[in-house]
């Protein structure tokens, strides 16, 4: 059975690549614009791994997180952020609430396939 | 012991004091001249002749009160610690060499007020000296003969000797600098070794009398019980004796002050403001130490010896009674030399003020002011030199006429009665500004007129004519003009009672004409230094006030003459560093006057600097006002804590704006922060999404149709990072005003519709109407492509904000009064409430940080505030609207 991975930000641009990136690698890609369509899809699709924004419109993804962890049925997703932001207390704060790991933009995608893979492994 | 002998070692003992001070001022750096010990110990100078051998003879005759003229310096000394130490600061602040120098610079440089203390000086110092003078000579007589002191005819011509040879030391010694605020260490260092040897041998004396003599204290006392009153000699008598103790006390506390040669080994030489420290507890101690032993030996002299001797001379006679004649000579000896130190100190101090209060002031300085530096700096020396050998001259020349009336003790608080009235224009000076030149003058005079009249006249008549009992009759028929018993107050001691009666009068004249009138301006600024000197000896040369035309080229030819080329070059550049004043400053300041005059006042006095400086300046009157703006507000508030309290408040006013501007800057500071942040996640967005592209292209198997739209995506990225970075430069620019605008007289209405023609195509795939209500005939002053761009910048807006097919894009034009109001509104989402004062700050964000803003809104509308204010305009948005977003602005309309 093939992974499910949910990618959760506002920029097209970047969705596409890692949309595409992960496809290659046969993971089961779903896409949200921003929290609250996240919300949705996490809660009907149980994805293996959330890959999430912070600065979002409508939601922010801190926000976003909070809710997931509310959810059950989600104890065993990964949540990685993908954030611009990139201080020590931005940092701090995304873990503190519960993600798995923090990735600061600009990233290299062939890193985080490498890091999510063993996340998942 | 032979008188050649004698002689011998008298000049062998001066040689040495010679050699002594000759060591002293070539090692005036070293720790043995330059300790509180030896100001200490030159203070003693105090004593004299008349502690020396005086004391003894009024314990004899009239027990203990001789005590008093040693208890007014022990009650004065814990004062010092505040009293003198004002007056030191403010001494050396102004490079005051004498007493006289110091009351005329009180009083603002007066010059007929330094002469007057100069002559009260002299007045009191110069019998004073003669009776020391009488001292050696008598004392050399009984220690030389040894059994006869009463024939003194031959001897009179050593005296005169001695006398040349400590007029020939001080005049020497005295002399080094033309500069007589400077320290004179080699006198300090004999005057210091003469102390201590005045105080061994007075030991010496009273330790043989009390135990080899006698068989100890108690000894002494049993053998006094036995002669003729001595009861009276042992107690206190009643009330009306209490009142001569008491001003007695008060005579010698003030003397402790003003003599001069104390005033000058206190002030003039004190190297050290710490050393007063020491001097408060060790110089009583000296004091009381030194007359541990004056009754043991009176009330001993009294029982051994004939009551026909003088009895001054007890200590003396006692040793040559019991026939040491070595301990005779040791006595001498300090006697000796409290002679000479107390003559070498004082003709110092009253040759420095002869010469600087009259001689040069009053007719010198004409010739100075044409005078060479070398030529000048000789002048002044001479002068001084040739003041000290006509005072100790005069001073023997009265020792010879006149002083065989009088005892050691009598003379020596005559004197003090006249160096008393120094005291009220002296302390006064120092606490109360009022104090006027005038009311000093008036008061000294009219207290030297009552001294004279109730203690000199009954002497003088006394000596005249013998027969004439001026005491006892009615002098012009008032029973109460008496001179000795003033208003009928009979149980006073002449000195006491001349002491109560000047001193009252002359304070009432100084108090009385003080209060009557105010001094000039120059006055009250000195005296507001002296009162308030610790607020302004920060100030320094800025303390004085003075105003008026001054060139520095002929102040620095007036330096010239005193102080030579080198030093004079050297001062002016300290100054000038010290003030951060160009060297080509033609125009003199009230602070180089001031700094210019100290510079005189060492060598020529303070009045005669003021007359120098006044003769190459012009000084105007300050108005009233101006002096009342520094001095004094009213007479009721003193102007000093007025003018700190101004200060006070404006420098916490200052503090506070201070703090808000900080406030303002840490604001900014966060703000500049937040646009950075801002800045670095727009600018990671594009780069994030480039970055993320091309790491997917490397994909060889991707099909050409997604390579193609991904390599789109990067291209679009480039633009829209490029166009980021383009809009942060041009904030920037327009930020610092580096942009020059290119303002022309326009029509409004056509850039309007140039604008409305850039959105045009968007707007009509968006299905919104754009509605310009045109206004053709205004006419506007800006530059026209930066308005465009506000313009664009807000329509641009307005679209993203509304919706497709529902928005209605409206644009009026408002006339003005002086302006034109572009109105652009719409029926989009509005502008959060919060966020409307926010909106035009270049580093807006909106509140919370981690919600995103609708794409380009990040610099756009601050981007048009700095374009409209730089058009002198203003942009606001309107809060009154219904629903949707209404942004105005204004720009200038041609006129």
């Amino acid at each position: 059975m093939s992974k499910k991975i949910l990618i959760v930000d506002d920029e097209p641009n970047i969705v596409m690549s890692l949309e595409y990136a992960f496809k290659k690698k046969e993971f089961e890609v779903f896409i949200a614009r921003d929290g609250t369509e996240a919300l949705e899809i996490a809660g009907n699709e149980l994805p293996n791994i959330i890959l999430l924004d912070i600065m979002m419109p409508k939601m922010d993804g801190y926000e976003t997180l909070k809710q997931i962890r509310k959810n059950k049925n989600l104890d065993k997703t990964k949540v990685v952020f993908l954030s611009a932001k990139n201080k020590m207390a931005d940092v701090e704060k995304g873990m503190q609430l519960g993600a798995d790991s923090y990735v600061t933009k600009p990233f290299s995608v062939k890193k985080v396939i490498t890091d999510i893979e063993e996340m998942i492994a | 012991m032979s008188n050649y002998a004698l002689i011998l070692i008298i000049v062998a003992y001066l040689a040495f004091l010679f050699f002594l001070a000759y060591w002293a001022e070539r090692k005036h750096r070293g720790r043995l001249v330059n300790n509180p010990y030896i100001y200490v110990l030159s203070l003693a100078v105090y004593c004299t002749a008349w502690t020396y051998y005086g004391s003894v003879g009024v314990a004899s005759k009239s027990g203990i009160s001789f005590l008093a003229i040693y208890l007014g310096p022990v009650i004065a000394m814990p004062l010092w610690i505040v009293l003198m130490r004002k007056i030191i600061r403010i001494s050396k602040q102004h490079k005051i060499s004498s007493i006289a120098d110091f009351i005329s610079m009180r009083y603002g440089n007066n010059r007929p007020l330094g002469a007057l203390v100069t002559l009260t000086c002299l007045l009191a110092i110069i019998p004073y000296i003669s009776l020391q003078l009488k001292a050696v000579s008598e004392t050399f007589a009984i220690v030389s003969r040894g059994d006869s002191y009463t024939a003194m005819g031959i001897f009179d011509d050593s005296t005169f000797y001695i006398a040349l040879l400590i007029a020939i030391f001080v005049a020497f010694f005295g002399t080094q600098s033309t500069d007589a605020s400077l320290g004179k260490r080699g006198i300090m260092a004999t005057v210091a070794l003469e102390s201590l040897l005045k105080l061994v041998f007075f030991l010496a004396i009273g330790v043989f009398v009390v135990y080899f003599i006698f068989n100890g204290t108690t000894d002494v006392y049993e053998s006094a019980l036995l002669t003729k009153n001595f009861e009276k000699l042992t107690s206190l008598g009643g009330l009306e004796d209490g009142f001569n103790w008491m001003f007695t006390i008060l005579l010698s506390f003030f003397a402790i002050f003003l003599l001069p040669r104390q005033f000058h080994v206190a002030v003039v030489e004190n190297q050290n403001i710490y050393h007063l420290k020491k001097a408060i507890w060790l110089f009583p101690l000296y004091l009381l130490i030194f007359n541990v032993f004056v009754i043991f030996i009176a009330w001993a002299g009294n029982i051994r010896l004939t009551a026909t001797v003088n009895h001054d001379y007890y200590s003396l006679l006692l040793p040559i009674q019991e026939g040491n004649s070595f301990l005779a000579l040791l006595v001498f000896m300090g006697g000796f030399s409290a002679v000479i130190s107390m003559i070498v100190v004082s003709t110092l101090a009253l040759s420095t003020m002869v010469s600087n209060n009259i001689i040069i002031p009053y007719g010198f300085i004409k010739k100075l002011v044409e005078g060479n530096p070398e030529e000048n700096a000789k002048n002044i020396k001479n002068i001084r030199r040739i003041a000290i050998f006509l005072l100790i001259i005069v001073a023997y020349f009265f020792y010879i006429l006149y002083s065989n009336q009088l005892s050691l003790f009598s003379i020596g608080l005559i004197s003090f009665v006249i160096i008393s009235q120094l005291a009220p224009s002296f302390f006064l000076g120092l606490f109360w500004r009022r104090g006027t030149a005038k009311a000093a003058k008036a008061g000294m005079a009219v207290g030297l007129l009552v001294v004279m009249y109730t203690l000199l006249l009954p002497i003088i008549v006394n000596v005249v004519s013998p027969q004439t009992q001026l005491t006892s009759s009615n002098v012009f028929g008032f029973w109460w003009l008496q001179p000795s018993q003033v208003f009928g107050v009979d149980y006073l001691t002449p000195e006491s009672n001349a002491f109560l009666w000047s001193i009252s009068f002359n304070t009432l004249a100084f108090v009385g004409l003080s209060l009557m009138a105010k001094g000039n301006y120059r006055e009250r600024n000195y005296a507001e230094m002296f009162v308030h000197n610790e607020n302004y000896e920060n100030l320094q040369e800025g303390a004085f006030v003075w105003k008026g035309e001054a060139y520095v080229a002929d102040i620095r030819r007036l330096l010239n003459r005193f102080l030579g080329e080198t030093r004079t070059e050297r001062a002016l550049t300290i100054f000038n560093r010290k003030y951060n004043i160009s060297e080509q400053e033609e125009k003199a300041d009230a602070r180089l006057i001031n700094f210019s005059e100290k510079l005189l006042t060492g060598s020529i006095g303070s009045a005669s600097a003021k007359i120098l400086l006044a003769s190459v300046s012009k000084e105007k009157p300050i108005s009233l006002v101006e002096v009342l703006h520094i001095l004094e507000e009213s007479k009721e508030t003193k102007a000093t804590n007025k003018l700190l309290l101004e200060k006070s408040e404006e420098l916490s006013q200052m503090a506070s704006q201070l703090q808000s501007a900080n406030q303002e800057l840490l604001f900014q500071d966060k703000q500049k922060d937040e646009f950075l942040d801002t800045v670095a996640h727009e600018l990671k967005t594009p780069i994030t999404s480039i970055k993320a592209a091309s790491e997917v292209l490397e994909d060889d198997e991707m099909p050409p149709e997604l390579r193609k739209q991904f390599l789109m995506n990067i291209s679009k990225d480039t633009d829209r990072l490029g166009k980021l970075i383009h809009n942060i430069l041009d904030l920037e620019k327009l930020s610092s005003s580096r942009t020059e605008l290119k303002i022309r007289n326009g029509k409004i209405n056509k850039t309007v519709k140039k604008a409305i023609n850039g959105i045009e195509r968007i707007a009509a795939q968006r299905k919104i109407h754009v509605v310009f209500e045109e206004s053709d005939y205004l006419e506007g002053m800006y530059d026209e492509d930066r308005i465009l761009q506000v313009l664009t910048n807000l329509l641009s807006n307005s679209l993203k904000f509304t919706e497709e097919e529902k928005g209605i894009i409206t644009i009026v034009l408002e006339e003005k009064e002086q302006e034109i109001a572009v109105v652009v509104e719409d029926n989009g989402r509005g502008i959060p409430e919060e966020d409307h004062s926010y909106i035009f700050e270049k580093f807006y964000q909106s509140k919370n940080q981690n919600i995103k803003k609708p794409q380009g809104s990040g610099f756009g509308l601050a981007i048009c505030k700095q374009i409209v204010e730089s058009h002198s305009g203003s942009i606001w948005a309107d809060k009154n609207v219904p629903n949707g977003a209404r942004l105005v602005f204004t720009i200038p309309k041609t006129t």
